[in-house]
C-alpha cells in the first residue's frame, strides 16, 4: 500500500520546519532561561548581552503587548518570568540576532539574579504542604469500605513511575513571518489552534490576524501539543517587534531543559481479593508530579484515574488523585496521556497480590478481564468488548504454559542467566475527556482538473494519518491514490482546531473528510446521472476513475466529470464538520460515557536478565491487538511496533534524573537513554486481531497512537519475574523504570554495603 | 587564527570550493551553505544519527567510505574527500532498495531521523565483504529512530540483505561496482575516484602545534563538549595529515599512530592477533560512526575517567611516544595519568604513537562494560583484565577499572595482590576487597557511588567467571 511521506522521507525529501528556506532578513532567536528552580525578587541586567555582536533585540515579560500568560486549563503559566522562577529551564528572555550563533553567545552574557526560596521537587511533599494545582479528583464505584470485609486477601504497597524525555527527533522550533497588521507563524505543534489562541493573548491581537501553518513534525508524542506554543509566540513577539522574520530553533539540551515530560507518579495501592483470585476491591492514591504549572496536568491526572482499573472488572473501586504543584518544568501530554501510570498502579498491586497468593500473576489478570457489559469506575459499559478474545487469540498462537515451563528449565539451568515473562492486556479508551475537544473539520477541494487537495485540523507527525485520509477519500471517490493530496494544517484554512492528540487524529478528521467527500460525491453522481441519463442515482458507481451505469463502464471518466460540473457551476468544495456523537461527561460526578469505544488487546513479553551485570535484554514481544479494520495495515503496524517499544523505554532504560535542586541531570542523548536497534527485540509479533468492528471510526478502523504503548508495562513485570527467579525470597520495589543500576542494587540490596573501610 | 585554505571536496556528484570556516562542522555547510536539506541536525553530538553522511577517501587506489556523525566533522577534514549525503543516493525515477524497503516495511514515520539510519545502511553496504543482517543491524548501532523502535527497520535491513546478496558478487568487482549495478547508488559514484586524483590537496606535513589550544584528530569529544569554542576559536587539525599504515610491528611490540581510530584498531589484523576479542569489545565502544573518526590518542589525553580504550590500553600495559617538535619521549600509560583531566603531557606536545608490548607468554584478556544501555551509551563502570597462567597459579594479571575514580584507573594493588596465587574463591575474595580500596566512585548521572562500587565488583567477577567458568565463588560473591 502506497504511502508517500514515506517515500519523501526515504529520499531526504521531506520539508521540516527548519529545512524551509527563510525569507530574506530573517533573524535568530535563542531562548533564556532560569538555572535556579525557584526563586523571587527576578532581576535581569541585559545590558552587556546588547552589546554583542549581531544581537537586534533582548525582549522579556516588559516587552509583552498583551497578557504574559500561556496557560490553556489554569492561567497560571508566564510566557517569561516575570517577577521570579518557578523551575529550572523556565524561559526569562529571548534574544534576536543575525544569526543562531550570535543569539546563543548573547543570551550567555544576560545576567539573571534572584532571591532563592526553597524547592520542592517530590510531589507527595507538594501534597503535604497543600500545593495542589486543582483539588483532588476523585472516582469511585461500589463501596470499598464494605467490600473490604468481604476480601480474603488485602495487600497494599507503593507504586512509582518515572517521567519521559518524550525525544522527537526534531526539537521544538517555529517561524514567525510579520503579515499587514498581523503575523504568520510555521510551528511544530500539535495544536495550531493553541498556539493561534496563545500568541493572540500575547500579542493583544485578534485570532484573525494570526495565521499558523504546519507541515509536518519530526514526531511530536504530545510533547508538542501544549508545550510548542511558547517557541512560536516568542518568535512572533520578536517578529511584530522588530517587523523582521524571526526564526527559533531549540537546541536539544536546551529543550530538554526547558519542557515538560510525562509526569512521575508515586501512587498507594490497596487491593481485595476472593479466594479464587477474583478482585473484590481497589484502592489507590495518585500523587502526579506536575511541574510548576499546570499544562494538561489535570486531565492527564483525570486519565490515570479513567484506566485506574485498565482490562479488568472491579466491582468496588476508590480512587483519588492528586494534582501536585513542584518546582520542576510543567509535565505534559505524552503517549498515553496518565493511562500508563495508571495501569502501572492496578498491574503492580495484582503482582503482589499473587506473590502473596502464590499464584501466578496471569492466572488472576485472566481471571478478572472485562466482559461484555461491565461498568467502569467511571459509569461507561464496555461495548464490542475485546479483552477475553484478544487473550484468548494470543493464547492459541502461543502457549503460555510453555513459555512458563521453558522458562522454568532454562532458569533451573542457568545460575547467572534468568528469564521471566509478563502478560499485559490493555484497554484504553478512545475520545478527549474533556468531551468539547472532540471534533473537528475538513474542507476538501477538487480541482478542475481532477486532482484533489485535502485540509483537515489534523497534523502529521509519523502516525500517517495523512496517509489515512487520503485512504478515506480514496474510497469515498474511487480514484487514484496519487490525484490526492493533503495540504498543511492552517487555521485560515480550517478553524478552531483541536490538538492531534489522544489517538484521535484519524479517527476525527477522518470522518469530517468522509463526510466532505460523500456530499461532494452525492453532487457528482447527481450530474453524472444527468449525463447519462439515467434516472436512478444509486445506479451511478465510481470505480477507478470512472464512472459505471448500471454496473458498465462509461466513457464519462473522474477528470471529464468534474470539468462537466465546472461548467454547470456546480461547488468542487465542501467542508463539513464533524462531532463525535453519544459522549458526555459530568466532572461533578464523575460518571459518564466520555468515550467512543475501546481499544483492547494483549501481549505477552519475555526478558532474559544477567544477574551478575544487572543487565537485560527483552527477548520478545508477541500480542494480539485490536485494530478494528485497518486503514492502513503497515502504517498501523508500524505505529503498535513502535508504541510498544516507547513502553519499554519507558519502563526500562529511560530515566529522568532531577537533583534535589531541581536540575535535570539527564539533560542530553548522552545521558537520556531511549531504546536503540540492538536493544529492540529479537521478535516483535503483533497480529491484528480478527472480526473487530468499530462504526465509530472511519470505515471500521480504530485508533491506534497510544494503546499499544502500555503493553510496555509488561517488559517491568517480566523483569521483575527474572529477578525473582534470582533471588525468590526477596521482595522488589514497585519502582519504574527499572533500570541497570536498580536490578543490580535490588539482587544484591542484602550484600553489606562495600566500603573500603570494612574490607 | 591562522589562514586557511580554501576546501576542495566533491559533495555528492559536485566539486565544491569554499572559503567557509574550516571548524564549523560538516553538518552546518551542508545545510546551511549547500541547502542540503536530508542531513538532519537532531542533537549535536553523535547520539542520534540524524546527521550521518558517508566520507570517502582514496586509499590505495580504491574508494574507502565510512560513515560520520557530520555534526562532530569539521568542515577542514573534509578537504579532498568525497561526502555522500542522502540527496547524493537519490537515484532520478524510482527509489533504490534500501529506500524502498524502508518504505514496504513501516521503517520510517515521522521521517526525520531516517535519511541518517539509510547513510548507515548504504555505508555497511558499502563496506561489507559477505553483508548479514545481523551485522547490518550492528551498522546502525550509532542511529535512534524514536517512533517506530526499529522493529520496522530491522525488517527492512532483513529485506536488503536478502535483496542484495541474491546474486552473488560477480567476480573481480569490487563492492561498489556492485551497488551501482544493483542500483543502491547511482552511477556517478564510479566515477568519484577520477575526480577525487584531480582535487588538489595540502602536503601533509605535521605542522607545528605550538600555540593552539586544541588538537583536533577525530574530534569527537571536543565538538561535543566545546562545540561553540570549537567553531569560534578553533583547534589545530591534525587528521589531514595521518599515514599509512597506522597500526605496525616493530621488534616485540605493535605500534599504532595516534591516530588510529577505533576501527582501524579493531580492524587490524596486528591487533586481532594481540586482542582476540577486540571485536567484541570495541562493539561496546561508542557506536560505528563515532569508531571511524575518534582515534587512540583522542581517548587517551581525553583523560576521562570512564574512557573504554584507555582502561583496556591501561591493561595491556601500553606506553606512549610523545613527541614535542624534534623531541620525543616515551612514557608508561599507567603514570601518565595525575588526577582528574590532569596528565603528564605538554600543551606542546602530542601522542605521536602508541606502544602496545607483545606477551611472552599466552595470556587472556576480557573487557566488561556496564551501561545503562549496551550499545552507544557510556559505561557506569568499565574494566578491563589480562591474565597469564601457569597451571592454577596466576603468573601476572593487569586489572583496569574506569568510572570508579578521577582518572582511567589501572589497579596496582590488586593486580600485584593477584600475582602468584593460586585461583581460588579466596583469591577472588582478597581480590575483590582490594578493588574497593583502591576505587573512590562518586555519584552522578551514570549511577551512585554505592552501585559503582558494587559494579566494580561484579564486573570483576565477571572477568573470573569469563576466564574460569566453572569456578564457584564463596557465598557471600553470590
Amino acid at each position: 500500500m502506497k504511502n508517500f511521506d514515506s517515500e519523501k522521507h526515504v529520499r531526504g525529501e521531506s520539508l521540516f520546519l527548519d529545512d524551509i528556506p527563510i525569507p530574506e532578513g530573517t533573524l535568530h532567536a535563542h531562548v533564556c532561561y532560569s538555572k535556579i528552580a525557584h526563586g523571587t525578587n527576578l532581576r535581569i541586567d541585559t545590558s552587556e548581552a546588547l552589546k554583542m555582536n549581531g544581537v537586534h533585540a533582548i525582549f522579556t515579560a516588559k516587552d509583552i503587548p498583551g497578557e504574559n500568560q500561556i496557560g490553556n486549563i489554569v492561567l497560571d503559566e508566564e510566557l517569561f518570568g516575570a517577577h521570579g522562577v518557578h523551575f529550572v529551564g523556565q524561559p526569562i528572555a529571548v534574544v534576536v540576532a543575525d544569526t543562531p550563533f550570535n543569539a546563543r553567545y548573547a543570551s550567555e552574557a544576560i545576567i539573571v539574579e534572584v532571591d532563592k526560596l526553597p524547592v520542592i521537587t517530590d510531589p507527595r511533599v507538594a501534597q503535604s504542604k497543600n500545593e495542589l494545582i486543582v483539588p483532588p479528583i476523585k472516582f469511585l464505584l461500589g463501596n470499598t469500605e464494605q467490600a473490604w470485609k468481604e476480601c480474603d486477601v488485602i495487600v497494599s504497597g507503593v507504586a512509582e513511575s518515572g517521567g519521559q524525555e518524550h525525544l522527537y527527533l526534531e526539537t521544538q522550533c517555529a517561524l514567525a513571518m510579520p503579515t499587514e497588521g498581523g503575523v504568520k507563524i510555521i510551528s511544530s505543534t500539535q495544536s495550531p489552534t493553541a498556539v493561534q489562541r496563545v500568541t493572540a493573548r500575547v500579542l493583544d491581537m485578534p485570532m484573525h490576524k494570526i495565521e499558523v501553518d504546519v507541515i509536518r513534525l519530526g514526531g511530536g508524542f504530545g510533547g508538542k501539543e501544549d508545550q510548542a506554543t511558547p517557541w512560536a509566540a516568542m518568535a512572533a513577539l520578536a517578529a511584530t517587534k522588530l517587523h523582521r522574520p524571526v526564526k527559533l530553533v531549540l537546541h536539544r539540551q536546551d529543550d530538554m531543559r526547558m519542557t515538560g515530560k510525562r509526569h512521575p507518579y508515586s501512587s498507594d495501592f490497596k487491593i481485595g481479593l476472593k479466594k479464587d483470585g477474583m478482585i473484590h476491591a481497589y484502592e489507590v492514591s495518585f500523587y502526579q508530579n506536575a511541574g510548576a504549572a499546570c499544562d494538561l496536568s489535570p486531565p492527564v491526572l483525570s486519565r490515570s484515574l479513567f484506566h485506574c482499573t485498565n482490562s479488568y472488572f472491579i466491582p468496588n473501586v476508590s480512587a483519588v488523585g492528586y494534582c501536585c504543584r513542584t518546582n520542576l518544568p510543567p509535565n505534559t501530554a505524552f503517549r498515553g496521556f496518565g493511562g500508563p501510570q495508571g495501569m502501572f498502579v492496578i498491574e503492580s498491586a495484582i503482582a503482589k497480590a499473587a506473590e502473596v497468593m502464590k499464584i501466578d500473576r496471569h492466572v488472576i489478570q485472566k481471571k478478572n478481564l472485562l466482559n461484555e457489559g461491565d461498568e467502569f469506575p467511571y459509569g461507561q459499559k464496555t461495548e464490542q468488548c475485546q479483552t477475553r478474545t484478544s487473550w484468548n487469540a494470543l493464547e492459541k498462537k502461543i502457549s503460555v504454559d510453555k513459555v512458563r515451563s521453558d522458562i522454568e528449565k532454562f532458569n533451573s539451568s542457568n545460575q547467572w542467566k534468568k528469564k521471566g515473562f509478563a502478560l499485559m492486556p490493555i484497554c484504553f479508551g478512545i475520545s478527549f475527556t474533556n468531551t468539547m475537544m472532540n471534533q473537528a473539520s475538513a474542507l476538501v477541494h477538487i480541482y478542475t482538473d481532477g486532482s484533489v487537495g485535502i485540509s483537515t485540523a489534523a497534523i502529521e507527525m509519523g502516525q500517517g494519518v495523512n496517509m489515512k485520509i487520503v485512504r478515506t477519500a480514496e474510497r469515498v471517490f474511487s480514484i487514484p491514490i496519487d490525484w490526492i493530496r493533503i495540504e498543511t494544517t492552517n487555521t485560515t484554512r480550517i478553524a478552531n482546531t483541536s490538538p492531534t492528540a489522544a489517538s484521535s487524529g484519524a479517527d476525527l478528521n477522518g470522518k469530517a473528510t468522509y463526510f466532505a467527500c460523500v456530499e461532494l460525491l452525492k453532487r457528482l453522481k447527481k450530474l453524472a446521472a444527468e449525463e447519462l441519463k439515467q434516472e436512478d442515482e444509486a445506479k451511478i458507481e465510481m470505480r477507478n476513475g470512472v464512472i459505471f451505469n448500471s454496473g458498465k463502464e462509461t466513457e464519462l471518466a473522474w477528470k471529464k466529470l468534474i470539468t462537466v460540473a465546472h461548467q454547470k457551476r456546480i461547488s468542487l468544495s465542501e467542508h463539513h464538520h464533524y462531532a463525535t456523537p453519544k459522549i458526555h461527561f459530568d466532572v461533578k460526578t464523575s460518571k459518564g460515557h466520555p468515550f467512543a469505544y475501546h481499544v483492547f488487546g494483549t501481549a505477552l513479553i519475555q526478558a532474559t536478565v544477567d544477574c551478575l551485570r544487572g543487565i537485560y535484554e527483552i527477548d520478545s514481544v508477541d500480542a494480539v491487538h485490536d485494530f478494528g479494520m485497518s486503514l492502513h495495515p503497515a502504517v498501523d503496524l508500524s505505529q503498535a511496533e513502535g508504541g510498544i517499544m516507547q513502553g519499554i523505554g519507558w519502563m526500562t532504560l529511560e530515566e529522568v534524573v532531577y537533583n534535589s535542586e531541581g536540575k535535570l541531570l539527564t539533560d542530553a542523548l548522552s545521558t537520556y537513554k531511549v531504546p536503540d536497534i540492538q536493544f529492540a527485540p529479537k521478535r516483535v509479533r503483533v497480529d491484528f486481531l480478527e472480526n473487530s468492528e468499530n462504526t465509530f471510526g472511519p470505515f471500521n478502523s480504530k485508533a491506534i497512537g497510544e494503546p499499544p504503548f502500555m503493553y510496555g508495562i509488561g517488559a517491568f513485570f517480566a523483569i521483575r519475574e527474572a529477578m525473582k527467579a534470582f533471588r525468590p525470597d526477596q521482595e522488589f520495589q514497585f519502582k519504574a523504570p527499572v533500570t541497570s543500576e536498580r536490578v543490580l542494587t535490588s539482587l544484591y540490596s542484602k550484600v553489606a554495603a562495600l566500603e573500603p573501610s570494612l574490607q | 587564527m591562522e589562514k586557511e585554505q580554501t576546501i576542495q571536496c566533491i559533495i555528492n556528484d559536485r566539486t565544491v570550493s569554499t572559503d567557509a570556516n574550516p571548524n564549523m562542522v560538516v553538518l552546518d555547510f551542508l545545510r546551511g551553505d549547500q541547502r542540503l536539506m536530508g542531513t538532519k541536525e537532531g542533537c549535536r553530538e553523535g547520539d542520534c544519527g540524524a546527521c550521518t553522511i558517508l566520507v570517502g577517501e582514496l586509499n590505495n587506489g580504491v574508494m574507502d567510505y565510512k560513515s560520520v556523525n557530520s555534526c562532530l566533522m569539521p568542515l577542514g577534514d573534509a578537504d579532498g574527500k568525497h561526502l555522500i549525503t542522502i540527496e547524493g543516493t537519490n537515484l532520478h525515477d524510482q527509489l533504490n532498495p534500501i529506500q524502498q524497503a524502508f518504505v514496504d516495511e513501516g521503517g520510517t514515520q515521522c521521517g526525520f531521523c531516517t535519511p541518517g539510519f539509510l547513510m548507515s545502511f548504504t555505508g555497511y553496504c558499502m563496506n561489507a565483504q559477505s553483508p548479514s543482517v545481523e551485522n547490518a543491524v550492528r551498522s546502525l548501532d550509532g542511529n535512534i529512530c524514536r517512533c517506530t523502535g526499529h522493529p520496522p527497520i530491522k525488517k527492512a535491513a532483513a529485506k536488503i540483505i536478502e535483496r542484495i546478496t541474491a546474486h552473488p558478487s560477480t567476480n573481480g568487482k569490487s563492492n561498489l561496482q556492485r551497488l551501482v549495478e544493483q542500483k543502491v547508488l547511482p552511477p556517478y559514484v564510479s566515477t568519484i575516484p577520477e575526480q577525487l586524483k584531480a582535487l588538489h590537496r595540502s602536503d601533509g606535513t605535521l605542522a607545528d602545534v605550538k600555540e593552539q589550544t586544541h588538537i583536533v584528530s577525530g574530534g569527537t569529544d571536543l565538538y561535543v563538549q566545546r562545540a561553540f569554542t570549537m567553531v569560534r576559536e578553533g583547534g589545530k587539525r591534525i587528521s589531514q595529515q595521518k599515514k599509512q599504515p597506522v597500526i605496525w610491528e616493530e621488534g616485540n611490540a605493535i605500534h599504532c599512530s595516534g591516530m588510529t581510530t577505533v576501527e582501524e584498531f579493531q580492524r587490524s589484523d596486528l591487533i586481532r592477533s594481540l586482542i582476540p576479542k577486540i571485536e567484541v569489545f570495541a562493539a561496546l565502544f561508542g557506536s560505528t560512526p563515532i569508531r571511524n573518526r575518534a582515534t587512540l590518542a583522542g581517548n587517551i589525553v581525553n583523560a576521562s575517567p570512564i574512557g573504554d580504550m584507555t582502561s583496556l590500553l591501561l591493561a595491556l600495559d601500553a606506553s606512549l611516544v610523545l613527541r614535542d617538535g624534534t623531541q620525543s619521549r616515551t612514557i608508561s600509560l599507567r603514570n601518565f595519568y595525575k588526577g582528574y583531566k590532569q596528565i603528564d603531557k605538554t600543551k606542546n606536545e602530542i601522542v605521536e604513537t602508541i606502544i602496545l608490548p607483545k606477551p611472552k607468554h599466552p595470556r587472556l584478556i576480557n573487557f566488561e562494560k556496564v551501561s545503562r544501555r549496551r550499545y552507544l551509551d557510556i559505561a557506569s563502570v568499565n574494566s578491563a583484565m589480562v591474565i597469564s597462567l601457569d597451571g592454577n597459579k596466576i603468573m601476572y594479571a593487569h586489572v583496569t577499572a574506569g568510572g570508579v575514580f578521577a582518572t582511567p584507573l589501572y589497579l596496582a594493588r590488586t593486580s600485584e595482590y593477584l600475582t602468584g596465587k593460586e585461583i581460588s574463591s579466596d583469591t577472588i575474595s582478597q581480590a575483590v576487597s582490594f578493588i574497593q580500596q583502591e576505587i573512590k566512585p562518586i555519584s552522578d548521572a551514570r549511577g551512585s557511588s554505592d552501585y559503582k562500587r558494587l559494579l566494580a565488583r561484579q564486573v570483576f567477577l565477571a572477568h573470573i567467571l569469563t576466564f574460569f567458568p566453572d569456578l564457584s565463588l564463596s557465598k557471600e560473591l553470590m
